[in-house]
This record gives C-alpha cells, sequence and structure tokens, in this order.
C-alpha cells in the first residue's frame, strides 16, 4: 500500500512538473467549454441584413422597426438598388435582404395582397432556413396586428414549448459532449502516454525488476488520472453553470457516480493502448485518432445520429461516449433518475470490465 | 558456491543469434565482468538473467531460482542498474531515492550504510533534478537506487558508457567496496581496460563466450609474443607489415603497432629485421606484455577463421 501511494506521488510530480501535461489537463476544458460556449455557437445572432425600401411609408418602416428591435438582426446601413445587394452578398457582408416594392402600404389596403421579397444566402442552409423564418414570423406577426379583428373562421394555433432548454440555450446540447471529450483526452490519451513513456525512458525495466507487482504498474498509473478526470469535470461543471448559465437539473450524485464509470471506461482503453505500442507517439496518436474523433463524431453532440448511414449508426454502438453523453444528457439537462439510464450505465459497466480485463491480461510481465 | 548458473542460452532476433549457446557460472561475492564490443549479447544476457527476457532455449538460475519459473522471487532479491540511464528526469536526485526505497519496501536510513559512499558524493545535489546531473553523477544515482534494497546480487550493464576516465575509475573504486561487503556484481562493459579489475572475465563477441577466466590468466594464454613497434610513417608501416609473409597479425594499437609472428621463436631482432626491410625513418621494435584487448583481438582472429 505504502509502495502504491509513493508511486501514485510521483506521478503526480510528473504531471505538476511538465507544462505540457498541465496546458492539456487544465487549459483545454476551459477553451473548450469558452469556445463552444461562445464561439461556435450553433444559435443565429446578428445576421447581417440589408433592406431595399422602395415604398418608404409606414408600413414598411413599422416592419423594418421590428427586424431592427430584435437581437437576430443587424441592419447594414439601407441599401440603395437592387445591385448593390448583390454586391455585398458577394462579399459576404449580409446574410439576407428584405425588399419592399413601390406603394408597398397601399397595396396592403386597396388590393389586399402586398408583396415583400425576402432573399437569403443558402450557401449555409441552415443559417438560411433560421433566417427566412424569423423574417416570416416578424412579418405575419405584423400583419396580424394590422386587423386584429378579422378572424379567420376556422383558425389552429400551435402552441408550441421547446422542453428542457425553453430559452433555447445553445450551450446545453455540447457541455456534455465536451466533457466525454475531455475525459477522452485525459483519461484515454494522456493515460496511455505516460504508461508508455516509462517504457521509452527505460525505468520500465527498473519497475519490472522489482518487488511491485506489474498490475499495481497499472492501477498506480491509473489512479491519479482518475483524480485529475474529476477535477477537469469539477471545473467544466462550475464554468457551465456560472459562465454558461447551464443548470444542473438532475441528482450531482449520479453525474459524479456515472462519470467515474466512463472515466475507468476511459483509463482501461489507455491501459490497452499503452499495453499495445511502444513509442508515446504512436500512444499518442492511436489515442487521437482511434478515440477522439469517433466520440467527437459519433456520440450525437456535433451531428445528430440519426440522419447518418446505417453503418455509421452501428459504429456508434460500440463507441462507449455515445452512452455517456446519452446519460449525461439525460440527467443534467432532463433531470431524469436513474430509472431512465440504467440501460446505458448497464451496457458502459459492461465496456469497462470488458476493456479492464483486456487491459490487464494484455501487461506484459517482461519486456 | 554458485550464485547465477547459465547453461546454453540461446536468444535470436529474427534472423539475428544474439546469444548463441552460451553457459557460465559466477560464483557468490565474485565480482564478473563480461566484456565485449556493442551488439555482442551483453544486454540481451542480463535481461534474460534479470527475468525481463525469455530465453529461446537454455536455462538460467540466479541464488539458486529458476528465472522463468521464480521471476518473482528472482526480482525482490536483485538489483539492476540497465545500459540507459533509466531514472525519472524530472525527479530530484532525494525523490528518485526515496521512490525506488518505497517500491522495495525499504528506506534510505535502513540501508544508508550500503550507499553512504556513493551518496555522499551526490548529496550535495540532493534537490537537483535527475535529467540535469552530468554523466558520472547519472550513473552514481543509478548505482544508488540499484542498491537501496541491499540486493543479494547486482547486476550493471555497461554502467561506465559515456562517462568520464575520472568518474569510471571512481566507479570501479566502488563496486570494489561492494564486492567487499559479500554482494556478488556481474558488470558488462566494452572497455577492455575495465576488464583487469574483475575477478573473473568472460570475453563475448557476437553472441559467444570465446574465453572465460581471470583477467591474468586469460593474458598469460596468449599464444606468442608480442611485439610492439613504431615508425615516423605508422601508416606505411603498417602497410607494409600486413603485406609481409612472416607476419601474421598486426593492428593499430594507439601510438603502436601490435604485431604477431608466424615464428613462434621470434624476438626483437626478428621483428627489427622485417620491419627495417624498407627502411622506415625513427623505427622502434619492442617485445610487450600482450594486455586483454590484444588477448580479445587474438581471440576473435582465431574464431573468424
Amino acid at each position: 500500500m505504502k509502495q502504491l501511494l509513493a508511486f501514485i506521488r510521483k506521478e503526480f510530480y510528473h504531471v505538476f512538473r511538465d507544462r505540457r501535461t498541465l496546458l492539456i489537463l487544465f487549459g483545454m476544458p476551459i477553451v473548450q467549454i469558452i469556445l463552444f460556449g461562445f464561439a461556435l455557437s450553433s444559435e443565429v445572432k446578428n445576421i447581417g441584413i440589408a433592406v431595399l425600401d422602395n415604398a418608404r411609408d409606414v408600413q414598411s418602416e413599422q416592419i423594418i422597426s421590428r427586424i431592427q428591435s430584435g437581437s437576430y438582426f443587424q441592419i447594414k446601413d439601407a441599401a440603395l438598388n437592387y445591385r448593390d445587394i448583390e454586391q455585398r452578398f458577394k462579399q459576404g457582408e449580409i446574410k439576407c435582404a428584405i425588399l419592399f416594392p413601390l406603394n408597398f402600404g397601399s397595396d396592403i389596403y386597396k388590393t389586399g395582397g402586398a408583396q415583400v421579397q425576402v432573399i437569403a444566402d443558402a450557401s449555409d442552409p441552415n443559417t438560411a432556413t433560421v433566417v427566412t423564418n424569423y423574417l416570416n414570423n416578424i412579418i405575419n406577426n405584423y400583419q396580424q396586428e394590422l386587423n386584429p379583428t378579422a378572424k379567420l373562421a376556422y383558425q389552429i394555433i400551435p402552441e408550441m414549448r421547446q422542453l428542457y432548454n425553453e430559452e433555447q440555450n445553445g450551450s446545453l446540447n455540447f457541455i456534455p459532449g465536451v466533457i466525454a471529450l475531455i475525459f477522452m483526452i485525459v483519461s484515454t490519451a494522456l493515460t496511455s502516454v505516460a504508461v508508455v513513456r516509462e517504457k521509452e525512458l527505460g525505468t520500465m525495466e527498473i519497475l519490472l525488476v522489482s518487488p511491485f507487482k506489474p498490475i499495481m504498474v497499472l492501477i498506480a498509473k491509473a489512479v491519479p488520472y482518475l483524480v485529475l478526470s474529476l477535477i477537469d469535470f469539477i471545473i467544466i461543471l462550475l464554468l457551465s453553470v456560472f459562465l454558461l448559465n447551464v443548470g444542473v437539473r438532475g441528482s450531482l450524485l449520479l453525474i459524479f457516480a456515472e462519470s467515474i464509470l466512463f472515466i475507468i471506461t476511459c483509463l482501461s482503453l489507455g491501459l490497452l493502448i499503452s499495453n499495445l505500442t511502444t513509442s508515446q507517439q504512436t500512444a499518442m496518436l492511436i489515442s487521437m485518432m482511434g478515440m477522439m474523433l469517433p466520440t467527437i463524431f459519433f456520440t450525437g453532440f456535433m451531428f445528430p445520429l440519426e440522419n447518418m448511414p446505417k453503418i455509421f449508426q452501428w459504429i456508434s454502438y460500440i463507441i462507449p461516449s455515445k452512452y455517456y453523453y446519452a446519460i449525461i444528457k439525460g440527467v443534467m439537462l432532463k433531470g431524469l433518475g436513474f430509472g431512465y439510464v440504467w440501460k446505458e450505465t448497464l451496457i458502459l459497466a459492461g465496456m469497462a470490465t470488458g476493456l479492464l480485463f483486456v487491459a490487464l491480461k494484455n501487461f506484459k510481465i517482461r519486456l | 558456491m554458485v550464485s547465477v548458473e547459465v547453461k546454453s542460452i540461446v536468444k535470436t532476433y529474427g534472423d539475428v543469434k544474439a546469444v548463441n549457446d552460451v553457459s557460465f557460472e559466477v560464483q557468490k561475492g565474485e565480482l564478473f565482468g563480461l566484456i565485449g564490443p556493442d551488439g555482442a549479447g551483453k544486454t540481451s544476457l542480463f535481461r534474460i538473467l534479470t527475468t525481463l527476457l525469455l530465453a529461446d532455449s537454455g536455462t538460467a538460475t540466479v541464488e539458486g531460482l529458476d528465472v522463468v519459473k521464480d521471476y518473482r522471487k528472482i526480482r525482490n532479491i536483485v538489483g539492476y542498474m540497465p545500459g540507459r540511464f533509466s531514472l525519472y528526469q524530472d525527479l530530484t536526485v532525494k525523490e528518485n531515492l526515496t521512490f525506488f526505497a518505497t517500491v522495495f519496501s525499504t528506506t534510505i536510513e535502513e540501508n544508508y550504510e550500503l550507499i553512504k559512499d556513493i551518496y555522499e558524493q551526490i548529496k550535495p545535489f540532493s534537490n537537483r533534478r535527475a535529467g540535469k546531473l552530468s554523466g558520472g553523477m547519472k550513473q552514481k544515482l543509478a548505482l544508488c537506487c540499484a542498491l537501496i534494497h541491499k540486493p543479494v546480487i547486482l547486476f550493471l550493464d555497461e554502467p561506465t558508457t559515456g562517462v568520464d576516465v575520472v568518474s569510471r575509475k571512481e566507479f570501479w573504486e566502488m563496486l570494489g567496496k561492494l564486492k567487499k561487503q559479500g554482494i556478488t556484481i556481474i558488470v558488462s562493459t566494452p572497455y577492455m581496460d575495465e576488464a583487469t579489475l574483475c575477478d573473473r572475465i568472460a570475453l563475448i563477441q557476437n553472441g559467444s563466450i570465446m574465453s572465460i577466466n581471470t583477467p591474468g590468466n586469460i593474458v598469460q594464454r596468449f599464444p606468442k609474443p608480442l611485439f610492439a613497434a613504431k615508425a615516423d610513417n605508422i601508416y606505411k608501416l603498417l602497410h607494409d607489415l600486413r603485406a609481409d609473409a612472416e607476419v601474421e597479425s598486426c593492428y593499430a594499437f594507439g601510438e603502436y603497432i601490435h604485431l604477431t609472428m608466424k615464428a613462434n621463436d621470434a624476438d626483437a631482432l626478428s621483428v627489427m629485421r622485417v620491419a627495417g626491410r624498407n627502411n622506415l625513418e625513427g623505427l622502434e621494435v619492442k617485445l610487450i606484455t600482450p594486455t586483454i584487448e590484444d588477448s580479445f583481438i587474438c581471440l576473435m582472429n582465431e574464431n573468424s577463421e
């Protein structure tokens, strides 16, 4: 036991004396949270819009002022003509344009049907859809206000509610994903590198020729990274609560327990990789390519799994982070209890046991 | 009393025979040297004896324990210092020593007597990181770490490679002291001059042992009189001697050329006559006692014939 403690202390020395490791450990989660939270937002805000108002009457002015008042659009000074708009689309200054014809206001009352043209840059289809929907809403609302008394004979009004995330906070979706990603990096990549480093430096030779049980080498390597992963986890939780205003709905205890389970899965993977490789570079490459990319692609936090071809969906079933992502999303954001995530937990536990078994089995007691 | 017994050990890597049917015995308390150039198979032998490698065939025991079956017991009683500096570079001298002491379930204080002489020399640097030590200091620290658990037998793989002359001398003095405490020491080195400091040596080349004996006996068994020759134009002399029918072997050795003649009763005068055929200036010939290196070269030539 004393030996194990000395080994773990030594492992912490390694971590705290290596600036690169420290940077990956504590710099990366913070940077990722801030990047995903602010820079890589999928929400649509501050869209550049050009307005070509040929009518210049009360009605067109009112619509324009509504466009201006929200935080969605930012009017780039009023355009003069059609060609001007095209030029700005090409330069990327604007993502959409709205054009009012001559006599817009009077057409509404005289002919009962005025037209307004909305043009959107669909080179980014998602943004284009969102933008046209926004404008559509603004115009529809305005139209209803124009004649509040005139009601259609039969009307269906959809009352919509966006559950679990009423304010449409984009941070919600990716936080569980980032947590999974960080665990992959810390528990899998850093752990495998830490073991392989001993091989590369030749210290493994001395450790093997000692009374220290070879298996203990693995345990001693795993424990510090388990602790460090949990510290990272707490950092991410604090950042998301206080910086991104993402509340934790479910039981904190359950979230921690599930996270430890996932960390053990990642650690086993890291140890397995370290058994199979002899250089730090290979270990790093395998963990990055083999573990991190699937985590990004197949957990569903970046790209919806449902839209993927069947084969990719099948692949996603063997990615541990997919289950962890589902669990954390459920517990943290929806406030679900264990009863709702036991299936994923069971799969994850099975994976952890299997991987740990293979890793321990493969540990070489000789060179 | 036998400490290490090696019987017909063979180890191959692909097509390369690293260790080829090697057998030898090391007595308890002996300072045994494995002498041979790089790639002779010394490290492979060490790894087999320290249970790190499995031999293809043959058996070996350390203190009566089988290197395959009883590997765990052997790991408790041996001290091993690999050829490469293998301590934690980012840990200080003290931290390294404490760590290895704890791993071996002991403390620095418990066995301080054993490492005292060596540790005193690096103590002023005990708070320096191991990676920032000089080559000699590193080796002393590594020796301390290998000794900290009071091993019965010590395996030192090329401990003096890349170490300056003064540190090398100090290192060997320490080995002498350890030997007095009854520790069996097996050491390998590519430096022939260090061989004379061992009780017995095995000359090893291409995975095979050419000779095992005391350094004195190995030198005594040199088959013929050995001469050293020198001239102002030493390259011409070497060239001429190589071409001469009466010369058996000749090779450059420091500032001299060492040579043996085909005739068993050759003396300095007859060598002088042969060497002087081309009237080289500054010619000098003398009869000398062979060194381990001469013996090594002689055995190597015999083997290749």
